[in-house]
């Protein structure tokens, strides 16, 4: 079985080759957009990859230049709903993940099977009727109308996810706790939150991905900046003037937004504690 | 401190399934009770009733004469080890150990949680492990940090769940140990379920054998060794268990009675010979130390039993002692029963091999013929139709665990007296 483990002077190049195409693959347009970010507006248009002259005048332009108002009230938008919603869907999903993985109840199969259903199911084909509904009971344009439809594509992965937690976990902890004197409440606080908190954690960053990268609701059901997040407004930038493009901008823009979504991979790396449960049971 | 009462208690699964069916214990208050069986017997289940984990489907479960049956755990007031320990792998030593003080909030200050966690560190050897976490503990450490979890909280009773299953032998009897003189010392209501017939005669005042959720017999473990109630316990308890010889008793040509077996006529007297006369067949159940070389035995003590001659087929020196091994021809009408036994006992194995203790200088090797003398008074003969022991005194018996009990008390006394010097 040796030649199955160690690889073979062939297959180190084969893997480290496709490793490299993976690789190109998925960050060159990042680093093109990074690139463009940092290119005069005259550079734009120039087929070199790196700018010509780097300079700053994109950041400038959307922190404290014309776009800064645009710019950043999208990104409090962002954060606020995508947090809010982040916080709801892993809750709910705590709770949620918890009794299917513990309790017999009639209809597990079905909640489980009906989350599925709905994170498979196609957001465009929602966001039409959800736009009318919206409008009609007025939550068109503000934050709770991003919220609720956001819950809908986090709860089903966040409830998928912590349930194959909670199942990992050794009911016994939960047991002992109870003959020690807690309520299954208590149990379930004291004993269980703290193991699953890994768990909640990956589920949360999952979830808040997902929010924070939705582009469709963001710009079928917002309108205006009070409510519009970031990945939407980058539609509304504007170039300096009517015949000229926003590139440089709207690059600059994505560059910041992608930086949170970098910071939490790699904290959320970190956090995969596999230790954790060690000593909990036999060892 | 309190009496445990099991009042025909059963648990029937959804499926219908009994895994335990009928069982009537009564518990007295600082009593140490083994329930022991193979796996599947019941005895788990039957614990985690007591403690409240598992429903009741009926019978009666009683905590000094309180009915307990619709108590969640919590209110039960017992302490419970699990056999994975179930510690919090993300408090220490010390908060594992206070955690139950915790719970009950109010009932205890920062100073008593302080001095009770200390004191049962302190009998536990775990002070200078209280700021660890349990990963980094080892097995009989992590151990003892269920047990000090379970003896703060000055329960009502303690329940083991085969608490030693994960350890290896040597740690097992050390804390078997432990475990036997705590609960010596502490003398609270104690119930201790485990699948080792070693644990279950060491530690237990008295034994519960369960098998398929029924209760065999139980009692105190002399009593169970010398006086089985039937052919299950005869083989669950002992180690190596009891030889099963199939016989017929029959008036020998000298007139005196006799059980002739495949190893030949092996002589008995007259209350056990007339316990099996009549039946078709019988199985004569002979510990392995009730053979003795015959070359070994005082003249005076040769006539209370009786000599045949075997071939051993090999032999196994163990230091201490030294087991023969014989192979005889199995009596057909008793192989199904013999069968259904060693499935009970979850060993696959049809036993058709007597197993003889003989004298740790001995030196006959397998192949030797050699004359085995038997102690006869203390044969057992088992009915192989319904396994029942033909030959039980249940007067001896009871007065067995009379005895034990006697002991018990007086161990108790002592250990009582210490404590107030």
């Amino acid at each position: 079985m040796a030649s199955s483990k160690r690889l073979t002077g062939r297959q180190k190049i084969g893997w480290a080759v496709t490793t490299v195409l993976v690789l190109l693959y998925a960050l060159f347009p990042v680093a093109a957009i990074f690139a463009n970010s940092f290119k005069t507006q005259a550079d734009l248009g120039n087929p070199t990859f790196w700018p010509a002259n780097w300079t700053l005048t994109h950041y400038e332009m959307i922190f404290v230049g014309s776009a800064q108002e645009l710019f950043l009230t999208s990104l409090r938008n962002s954060i606020g709903i995508t947090l809010i919603a982040t916080f709801i869907a892993v809750v709910l999903a705590t709770l949620c993940a918890y009794a299917i993985a513990r309790l017999n109840f009639p209809g597990k199969r079905i909640i489980l099977g009906a989350a599925l259903a709905v994170s498979i199911f196609p957001v465009i084909s929602v966001v039409t009727p959800l736009f009318n509904l919206w409008r009609t009971i007025g939550l068109y344009d503000t934050w709770l109308g991003l919220i609720i439809p956001y819950l809908s594509l986090t709860l089903p992965i966040s409830i998928w996810t912590l349930s194959a937690f909670f199942r990992q976990i050794p009911w016994d902890l939960e047991q002992a706790a109870q003959v020690d004197g807690a309520t299954q409440w208590q149990a379930f606080r004291k004993a269980i939150i703290p193991l699953a908190a890994p768990g909640v954690f990956t589920t949360a960053i999952l979830a808040f991905f997902i929010a924070w990268n939705d582009f469709v609701y963001g710009i079928s059901l917002t309108s205006t900046e009070s409510a519009r997040p970031v990945p939407a407004a980058l539609a509304f930038f504007q170039g300096a003037s009517q015949f000229e493009e926003p590139t440089g901008a709207i690059s600059a823009a994505a560059i910041v937004v992608t930086i949170p979504v970098v910071i939490l991979v790699l904290l959320f790396q970190r956090r995969i504690v596999s230790g954790l449960t060690q000593g909990a049971v036999k060892g | 401190m309190a009496s445990i009462t099991m009042k025909n208690i059963v648990k029937e699964y959804d499926d219908g399934f009994p895994a335990v069916n009928d069982i009537s214990i009564d518990i007295e208050d600082g009593e140490f009770v083994i329930l022991v069986g193979p796996s599947g017997c019941g005895k788990s289940t039957l614990l985690r009733m007591i403690v409240g984990l598992e429903d009741i489907t009926s019978g009666d479960m009683l905590i000094d004469g309180q009915r307990v049956n619709d108590k969640p755990p919590r209110e039960r007031n017992l302490a419970m080890v699990f056999q994975n320990y179930a510690l919090y792998p993300h408090l220490t030593v010390y908060e594992n150990i206070a955690f139950p003080m915790r719970l009950a909030k109010g009932k205890f200050s920062e100073s008593d949680v302080e001095e009770k966690v200390q004191k049962a560190a302190g009998m536990l050897e775990l002070t200078e492990h209280l700021d660890r976490k349990p990963a980094n503990l080892s097995g009989g450490q992590r151990q003892r940090v269920a047990m000090g979890r379970a003896i703060v909280r000055e329960a009502n009773a303690f329940l083991f769940d085969e608490p030693l299953s994960n350890l290896d032998a040597k740690l097992r009897g050390q804390m078997r140990a432990e475990i036997s003189q705590l609960q010596r010392n502490l003398n609270t209501t104690s119930v201790y379920v485990t699948h080792d017939q070693t644990e279950a005669m060491t530690l237990g005042d008295r034994v519960a054998v369960l098998k398929k959720g029924l209760l065999q017999q139980i009692a105190s473990p002399r009593e169970l060794y010398e006086q089985p109630a039937n052919l299950f316990v005869a083989g669950f308890i002992g180690a190596p268990s009891m030889n099963f010889l199939p016989g017929t008793v029959e008036r020998s040509s000298t007139g005196s009675m006799c059980l002739n077996t495949p190893l030949g006529e092996i002589e008995l007297p007259e209350h056990i010979a007339a316990a099996g006369q009549g039946k078709d067949i019988v199985l004569a159940g002979i510990r392995p130390e009730f053979f003795a070389e015959a070359s070994t035995v005082d003249e005076h003590k040769r006539g209370r039993g009786s000599v045949v001659t075997a071939e051993l087929t090999h032999v196994e020196w163990l230091g201490n002692e030294q087991y023969g091994y014989i192979s005889y021809e199995n009596d057909p009408r008793v192989v199904d029963t013999l069968q259904s036994l060693a499935q009970d006992m979850d060993s696959d194995d049809l036993r058709t091999q007597l197993v003889v203790a003989l004298d740790a200088m001995s030196r006959v090797r397998g192949g030797d013929s050699t004359d085995l003398w038997v102690d006869t008074r203390r044969i057992h003969l088992f009915d192989p139709a319904t396994g029942e022991n033909l030959t039980r005194d249940a007067e001896a018996g009871a007065e067995l665990t009379r005895l034990a009990a006697e002991d018990r008390k007086r161990e108790r006394e002592m250990s009582a007296a210490k404590a107030q010097k």
